[in-house]
């Protein structure tokens, strides 16, 4: 999967989660960036990434997330689970 | 119903949905409002959301207050007034072994161990009794899950240095304490998580990342159980089966195959699976849960097919068996009919996906669940719960009785040209008396599950249907009848309360099994004649339309009274003066009353 694939998958993840069609990513983006990103929506982003991309995120990696392009990053070194 | 609600759910598609599943199933008419509390030990978020989802789905519009984070203990203790003010109609207390805060250690001696539990139980307890005595709702506790470790391996479990030791001890006080309340109902998420997968369940990565205490897909299946509890509190349960026979009771098709090949019995795998399934579907008959066939079939065929001698199930275990060549939504709506009970009240089992899909198309309400193969059929109706016992009263253990006994009343009915007669032939007695102990638990068990011959449609819990018959100011009143055939037990149920020179009857209901008994008149004699004893001169009645109750709408007009209000909606109001006295408008039943 390359990178453009990545967004565009996280693009749906995302637009179901915080139920908005018309959220765009970026790589620089943060949860300063969508209005309903909070502490609680974090986890069920991050929970619905890993299902969506039938991947696991383990502790340490999750802590260092800064934006979107670091997610995509993680996912992208991620062996298939 | 919501597809996606239905289980086998898959609970990643409800997370991510929520919002949108929310949104559809808002628009639902009818829904009825309840307030739920709920005090967390670790994050509650997600399950908020996710039993929102599974209430709305039985037509429960949730309005929550939900603890800071952990603060369960301190929101029951001491008194919050933002729980307060909800009025919770039910708290759900959601903790897990995260919260257990001493454990044995291998040096303590038995009495040490001891005391542990006990002061573990204490704090427990302690919460629920001034939940209890403050808000005076039912309470969902939650057990423990055991833990995901086991210091002493297997013998974790026997040694009571063992935290599976110590948990296991614990949760049988807190059945204990189930047993010995009314009103009060665990949580069971040790089988949940047992059912789950206790190591997947309890994967530590949810606990010290966000104080979950159990992992995000495991929410939805967690949020589930307690709407269960919830919806069955509420009188939403199911009451019924209709079950398919070829290749869902027994393996193979009667009619093309022959009796003596069909899969049933001991001889065979397949035999023995359906076996299996017959003794499971039985078992409900002490539950109360009605068992019916609707199957495309020759009817002799049918019987024949519940005749083999290896079937458990036999014609007489069923109260209706609809088997011709008629639409099974058009076979199962006949039968609601017959049975005075609603459709949605049913579940309908079938191997066949098409049938399934056209009575979910055709008889809104009904759930179809996808069974999947013989040998998973139990395993999916019994996680649907769709007939969680939370109260277990007399009345379901003999309500097949009762519905077996309608049949011979029909059948007794047809011999009569004049319908008084046969009333009178019925040879009824009823007891017509203020609300009274034992009869508590199934007055509020009505006035939860009445929807057709309801006047108000207010659901009561328990405690409040014992605060109203301790309250001078209110006369309740219920209603039991016996006939020849059999003791029909509390079938009606009237609140009214004093209002200036008036009683004011806020609550009206009977059970759909005495329509056309007169049972109705017997009660309004009664309520007449006490208003009458305590100086009152006038009764008013209200009717407040639901999709359900429109049966009753000129009730009070057939019983005399006056319609003196009517608004947009369709509610109104009636009056019956008593002031020139009242005249008894019943004959049929032998009525014993007393204060």
């Amino acid at each position: 999967m390359n990178r453009e694939e990545i967004f565009e998958k996280l693009t749906s993840i995302f637009r179901d989660v915080f139920d908005d069609d018309t959220i765009e990513i970026a790589e620089d983006t943060t949860a300063a960036d969508i209005e309903d990103w909070d502490s609680l929506t974090h986890i069920m982003l991050l929970s619905a990434v890993e299902d969506g991309f039938g991947i696991r995120f383990d502790m340490k990696a999750v802590q260092g997330l800064k934006d979107v392009g670091a997610m995509a990053d993680l996912i992208a070194g991620q062996p298939a689970r | 119903m919501h597809t996606d609600l239905q289980y086998p759910f898959d609970p990643q598609l409800l997370l991510r949905k929520r919002k949108s599943i929310k949104r559809e199933l808002l628009s639902t008419p009818n829904l009825m409002d309840k307030h739920i509390a709920i005090l967390g030990g670790s994050t509650t978020h997600d399950i908020r959301d996710m039993l929102e989802l599974f209430l709305l789905d039985q037509g429960i519009r949730p309005v929550f207050f939900e603890s800071e984070y952990a603060q369960y203990w301190q929101d029951a203790m001491f008194d919050n007034p933002e729980l307060a003010a909800l009025k919770p109609d039910v708290i759900f207390i959601h903790t897990s072994n995260r919260n257990i805060t001493s454990w044995p250690e291998l040096d303590d001696t038995p009495e040490e161990v001891n005391a542990m539990l006990g002061q573990t139980l204490a704090h427990f307890t302690a919460m629920w009794d001034k939940l209890r005595e403050t808000y005076h709702c039912p309470i969902i506790q939650n057990n423990f899950e055991y833990p995901f470790y086991r210091l002493l391996g297997n013998q974790d479990a026997v040694n009571i240095h063992g935290r599976v030791n110590f948990v296991t001890r614990l949760n049988m006080k807190f059945y204990g304490y189930a047993q010995a309340h009314e009103g009060f109902f665990i949580n069971d998420i040790n089988y949940l998580s047992a059912d789950y997968g206790l190591g997947k369940w309890s994967d530590p990565f949810y606990w010290h990342m966000y104080k979950y205490c159990c992992c995000m897909d495991a929410v939805p299946y967690l949020a589930f159980s307690v709407s269960n509890i919830i919806k069955s509190l509420f009188g939403k349960n199911k009451k019924a089966f209709a079950l398919d026979l070829d290749n869902t009771l027994w393996g193979g098709v009667v009619g093309d195959d022959g009796v003596e090949n069909l899969a049933i019995g001991p001889e065979t795998s397949m035999g023995q699976v359906y076996t299996e399934f017959q003794q499971y579907l039985k078992a409900h008959k002490k539950l109360g849960v009605l068992l019916n066939v609707v199957s495309k079939n020759e009817h002799e065929n049918a019987l024949a097919g519940l005749n083999h001698p290896d079937s458990v199930l036999k014609p007489d275990d069923f109260i209706s068996i609809k088997a011709d060549w008629e639409p099974k939504s058009l076979n199962l709506t006949r039968m609601a009919q017959e049975l005075s009970l609603l459709p949605e009240s049913f579940v309908f089992v079938d191997d066949n996906p098409a049938e399934r899909a056209i009575i979910r198309q055709q008889v809104p309400g009904v759930p179809a669940p996808e069974i999947g193969q013989v040998e998973h059929y139990i395993g999916v109706i019994d996680r649907s719960g769709f007939f969680e016992a939370t109260n277990l009263s007399n009345d379901d253990l003999k309500r097949n009785e009762m519905y077996r006994e309608n049949a011979k009343r029909a059948e007794l009915q047809a011999g009569f040209a004049d319908y008084e007669d046969y009333l009178l032939s019925l040879k009824m007695t009823a007891a017509i008396k203020p609300f009274e102990g034992i009869y508590m638990s199934r007055i509020a068990q009505l006035t939860n599950k009445s929807n057709q011959f309801n006047l108000t449609t207010r659901r009561y819990t328990q405690e409040e249907i014992e605060a109203a018959a301790a309250d001078p100011g209110t006369v309740t009143l219920y209603g039991k009848l016996e006939d020849c055939f059999g003791d029909n037990g509390v079938v009606s149920v009237v609140i009214a309360e004093e209002k200036g020179d008036a009683l004011d009857i806020i609550l009206w209901l009977m059970s759909c099994r005495v329509l056309k008994r007169d049972m109705e008149s017997a009660m309004m004699d009664e309520l007449a004649q006490r208003a009458l004893d305590r100086g009152f001169t006038k009764l008013i009645g209200h009717y407040y339309p639901t999709a359900k109750n429109g049966m009753v709408k000129e009730f009070y007009a057939l019983q005399g009274f006056t319609k003196v209000e009517e608004d947009g909606q369709g509610s109104t109001r009636w009056e019956l003066d008593l002031s020139g006295g009242y005249e008894k408008k019943q004959h049929v039943i032998q009525v014993q009353s007393e204060s």
